[in-house]
């Protein structure tokens, strides 16, 4: 996993709430069997009309978000199915930060283990940001993992943003949690004695 | 202390508690599926680490497999290498596999119960969000991503905060042509597709201790649908009559020894829960989806809510110009192109028998495509010892061979662009059963129903 400290980049604004995981790759892209390509079918039946032109009013097809490594999506993203494809598909598509008022837990797990920040902050915060976008597509945030703050440009005072500390030190060190588990065989091999008779 | 059914499971396996609230937890049962699976392969191997307890993982194929012809090669090149890929790891790593072909072949979901893998008090995983099914059992089961199925095969256990316990009681008789999905469905169009995030649910009351297990499983396979990490409920003597004698269960002595343990998981009395929720089950009708979330439901007889302003407005607007409906606008009488029986929320043989029953001596309407996919190879064996098949063909079903099927739309079957389908499934994302399809979830009597009628009615008129 790559390491994740700091971004500065633009923002792609999705103001859709309950966005699934569907919408994010639909499931006749989840035929691969490697992690890679996904990112080219993100947000697919959005993104492409059925002979698979781009859609001129999806805003991954805009000329003015091209690049921008920030998705900025409405409540709940990420719910639905536990493909990590989604996790996937946004990063292979560039995406490094998705900002979201709440995540569905699974895709949040999914995006930590993939190097994706799921950053989340409060309704009136996500409102505010939508705002900014709107008035300036190139705004440009700051997101610092070390401090987890989030700067926007024009605001008086920088967002917080929780995160459990032992996947924040993940991130920062492109650490992932097979290795933790791997060192705890020990205590994993006494349990195991104890709990025997199950099997 | 007073426990949670939850947290006695939940206690019994950790393995230990680790800095920063995180804990090391054991996973008894593993299940995988083609899908989610070959990277997760991959990734052991590109690490030079194998699978730590192959004894306890069983993979079938099922999210990506035909439903006509499995005893010919897979036509979708695409579809056939990933299948493929399955069989080549399951015979290297030493796992068993119940693939296209054989006679334990099925949605994973579907085969765990019914071969005795879900056992209460156990924990289990799968690739596979609708996992919570298995806590029918009164087992802590719940979906994970490729990289968790990675951290299991190689360490039987995941790194989790513990979440956090909502019980949701369900009190009083169901109506007349009420079923378990009538009753998850509605809990969710309360709740909402985020209203249990963060929480693992248990679902109580007389209403659902009075399901079926294979009610029950329905009740919990949809959990995930509210944001829920899972669901479970607490075992009792219908479990344990369901686990008896099945293939995997615990016999002679140890199935003693196994029963009084189940015995002991349920909530005490005093345990106290994060959220409680209570609702009449005495009060719910039949109900219908209109919208792109499993949160969309209302009563069948009732009309599409009007929405005044929100945040959810543009999703609200978005949603029902999916669906191509209006708000205030009753369904009753809506023309429906398909009908789908099927996937790891309704394809048991209970699902098939309420259908049969119905349709028996009758016909499906003219326009309507109706698809009976059963869940799983013993399903479908049972179908046709008791005449199923025979009932549905004469009704014009077709009866497929097992499978996920048209619920996620990863094979053939899906519904075109801008038709109607009445299904079992779990989700109306939109295009979840093919672009631009329109998903209406119900049960499978409501389904039944529909195909005969070609339309959506107020199926109170039409019960016996």
């Amino acid at each position: 996993m790559e390491k994740f400290q700091t971004l500065r980049s633009g923002v792609v604004p999705l103001p859709i709430e309950n966005v699934d995981t569907d919408q994010i790759i639909p499931a006749r892209f989840l035929k691969a069997t490697t992690r890679e390509g996904f990112g080219a079918n993100l947000f697919a039946d959005w993104r492409y009309t059925a002979d698979g032109q781009p859609k001129s009013d999806f805003v991954l097809n805009d000329a003015r978000y091209q690049g921008h490594q920030i998705l900025l999506a409405g409540k709940n993203f990420g719910c639905g199915s536990s493909r990590e494809h989604a996790a996937w598909a946004l990063y292979d598509a560039g995406f490094r930060v998705v900002i979201s008022s709440y995540f569905a837990d699974i895709f949040r797990g999914n995006a930590l283990n993939t190097g994706l920040l799921p950053l989340q902050v409060s309704d009136e915060v996500l409102q505010g940001l939508f705002e900014v976008v709107a008035q300036d597509s190139q705004t440009a945030l700051t997101v610092d993992l070390q401090t987890q703050t989030l700067t926007v440009p024009g605001w008086d005072e920088v967002i917080y943003f929780e995160l459990d500390p032992y996947k924040k030190e993940c991130l920062l060190n492109g650490y992932d949690d097979i290795d933790f588990l791997i060192s705890q065989e020990a205590a994993i091999t006494a349990f195991e004695q104890q709990r025997s008779w199950v099997f | 202390m007073a426990k949670t059914l939850f947290d006695k499971i939940w206690d019994a396996h950790v393995v230990r508690e680790v800095a920063g609230g995180l804990t090391v937890f054991y996973i008894d049962r593993h299940l995988i599926h083609e899908v989610t699976s070959p990277q997760a392969f991959d990734e052991l191997t590109a690490r030079g680490l194998t699978l730590r307890r192959p004894e306890q993982i069983v993979a079938t194929a099922d999210h990506n497999v035909p439903t006509r012809h499995q005893n010919q090669p897979i036509q979708d090149p695409l579809s056939r290498s990933q299948v493929d890929k399955l069989t080549e790891n399951c015979a290297t790593f030493g796992v068993e596999l119940y693939g296209l072909g054989h006679q334990y072949q099925g949605i994973v979901h579907v085969i765990g119960p019914e071969l005795g893998i879900t056992q209460p008090g156990l924990t289990m995983v799968c690739g596979d969000s609708h996992t919570s099914t298995h806590g029918a059992f009164g087992t802590i089961a719940f979906g994970i991503g490729t990289s968790q199925v990675t951290q299991v095969m190689a360490s039987q256990c995941l790194l989790l905060d513990k979440p956090k316990r909502m019980r949701i009681t369900l009190d009083g008789d169901l109506r007349p042509g009420v079923t378990a999905k009538d009753l998850i469905l509605y809990v969710i169009s309360q709740l909402g597709t985020g209203g249990a995030t963060g929480y693992f649910v248990e679902y109580a009351g007389s209403a659902i201790r009075g399901l079926s297990m294979e009610g029950r499983m329905t009740v919990c396979n949809m959990s995930i649908e509210m944001g829920a990490r899972g669901g479970l409920i607490a075992p009792d003597a219908t479990t344990f009559e369901y686990v008896k004698g099945r293939r995997f269960a615990p016999q002679g002595e140890n199935w003693d020894r196994a029963v009084a343990y189940w015995q002991t998981l349920y909530s005490d009395e005093d345990a106290v829960f994060d959220a409680e929720l209570q609702f009449d089950a005495s009060a719910i009708q039949p109900m219908i989806t209109y919208g792109t979330n499993p949160g969309m439901g209302i009563p069948l007889s009732a009309s599409i809510p009007v929405l005044n302003g929100g945040s959810e407005a543009t999703s609200f607007d978005k949603s029902l110009r999916y669906m191509g409906f209006q708000p205030g606008e009753s369904l009753l009488g809506k023309e429906i192109n398909y009908v789908f029986i099927g996937s790891c929320t309704n394809s048991r043989i209970e699902d098939l028998r309420t259908v049969a029953a119905y349709v028996r001596g009758k016909q499906k309407a003219a326009h309507v495509e109706a698809i009976i996919v059963p869940g799983s190879k013993q399903v479908e064996q049972q179908a046709i010892a008791e005449g199923l098949d025979k009932v549905l063909a004469d009704a014009g079903f077709e009866l497929r061979e097992p499978g996920c099927s048209a619920c996620l739309a990863m094979n053939d079957d899906k519904i075109p662009a801008g038709a109607y389908c009445v299904s079992t499934s779990n989700r109306n994302f939109e295009g979840r059963q093919g672009p631009g399809a329109r998903t209406l979830l119900a049960s499978p009597l409501v389904a039944a129903i529909t195909a005969v009628e070609g339309r959506l009615v107020d199926i109170t008129q039409y019960l016996n």
